[in-house]
């Protein structure tokens, strides 16, 4: 709720959204909507990428302010290169997501976005992790983010299974999207999903008309 | 310590800080409510039934602030009653909404606090009616207080039209679990009230008794 009353009354280009991430039976997927908006009433961007690729298999997904929020994930692209560089492996998804909790942290009085981050390593296979406003680090099976994510917590809550097919997770994502654009008037556009596995990366990318549609459509 | 709390609670307005719905289906209606009430961060009553009677068959769901929930059911059951001697039989459900929703509209400044109407007449079988801020809408189901924004994903997804009964009431039941075990300002136990033809029908489902998922 916090979060949600965040959003809006931030200045300046806001990504009042939805954004989520969800661990699957080999992979993970992670899907934003497309909407930035300013002031609540304006809609700055009908198509805006919120799907940012740090690295090979990981990809963060930002709600909050656009600004701070792509000033962080260069930041953060740039220094998890350089650890894998360093390493001589590709970084852990762990890795990612502590570059990105240091710096909201230590930068917690001017910053006002979260994170998501998800990806895929050796080590521990598909990953989710979340980084609240201040700067907590969580890791789930599955998380939802932004100003839209209010209205789909019962719908995740009850229909999220661990181990699901990659199918069974597109579809879930997918709907959990569309719930959330169906009733958050600073979330809509298009449906950006991300599937990563072990074997790569592979978007799809599904428009307004073709998203899943309820009982009142 | 003592004297802290004791004047915080009493300095915050008490709220049914919750959450209500109400479904039709083929034949009647089904209301379910959390039962928490609270004012600021006490709990000051974790048993309240929000399912409030109108007549004997219709019900209304209470919501926002307490008191002004409470006096305007009481006082529409009054003008309720005095309506169905005057027309010499049960009233309507649309009767009863159109009695919430203008005391809600003439004293919209003064109140807040949103009731749900849903009961069972003979015109026409099962009825759902929204009062929100004094406006009057008929819908298949409504949901509504502090807990209903995180439910509307689900309910979006999982109401279909024709559900039986029993379809209905589990579907009502899913519904408040999901919104207790995410919203602050509701929990408790839920109650439910079926309405059709014969009557209405009220039942409490205790905590543990509430359906779980996966991360409960």
């Amino acid at each position: 709720m916090e979060r949600h009353y965040m959003d809006s009354k931030i200045k300046g280009v806001s990504t009042g959204t939805t954004i989520l991430a969800v661990t699957f039976n080999g992979g993970v997927i992670i899907g934003s909507d497309s909407r930035a908006s300013m002031g609540g009433n304006y809609v700055c961007s009908k198509t805006i990428n919120k799907l940012i690729q740090v690295h090979d298999r990981i990809f963060c997904c930002i709600a909050g302010s656009l600004a701070d929020a792509q000033a962080v994930t260069k930041t953060a692209k740039f220094q998890i290169s350089l650890h894998s560089i360093q390493m001589e492996s590709p970084p852990l998804v762990k890795a990612a997501a502590s570059v990105m909790k240091e710096l909201c942290y230590n930068n917690k009085e001017e910053l006002q976005a979260g994170f998501i981050t998800a990806g895929w390593d050796k080590k521990k296979g598909p990953q989710v992790y979340t980084v609240a406003l201040g700067g907590m680090l969580l890791s789930l099976p599955f998380t939802i983010g932004g100003s839209g994510s209010t209205y789909i917590y019962g719908y995740t809550d009850a229909k999220y299974k661990p181990d699901m097919s990659r199918e069974e997770c597109l579809q879930f994502a997918t709907n959990a999207l569309a719930l959330a654009m169906g009733r958050d008037n600073v979330s809509g556009g298009v449906a950006h999903l991300v599937v990563i596995t072990e074997g790569g990366v592979e978007h799809v990318v599904i428009p307004g008309d073709k998203l899943p549609k309820f009982h009142d459509e | 310590m003592l004297e802290e709390s004791t004047e915080s609670e009493w300095q915050s307005e008490v709220k049914t800080g919750t959450t209500i719905i109400a479904v039709e289906f083929n034949g009647g209606v089904v209301l379910g409510s959390d039962s928490r009430v609270s004012a600021g961060e006490t709990v000051v009553n974790r048993v309240m039934n929000k399912l409030s009677l109108l007549h004997d068959k219709i019900y209304c769901a209470l919501s926002g602030s307490a008191a002004d929930a409470q006096t305007i059911a009481e006082m529409v059951n009054y003008q309720l009653d005095v309506h169905s001697i005057e027309i010499g039989e049960d009233p309507q459900v649309r009767s009863a909404a159109t009695l919430v929703k203008n005391i809600s509209y003439k004293y919209k400044e003064e109140l807040s606090a949103h009731l749900i109407v849903a009961g069972w007449d003979r015109r026409g079988g099962g009825q759902v009616f929204v009062t929100l801020n004094g406006l009057l809408s008929r819908q298949p189901f409504a949901v509504g207080g502090s807990g209903s924004s995180y439910v509307y994903g689900f309910v979006d997804a999982e109401y279909q039209k024709g559900m039986s009964k029993e379809d209905c009431q589990q579907f009502v039941v899913n519904t408040i679990s999901l919104a207790m075990s995410r919203d602050g300002s509701s929990g408790g136990v839920a109650y439910l009230v079926t309405i059709d033809e014969k009557g209405a029908e009220e039942k409490c489902i205790l905590g543990n008794e509430l359906p779980t998922f996966y991360d409960q």
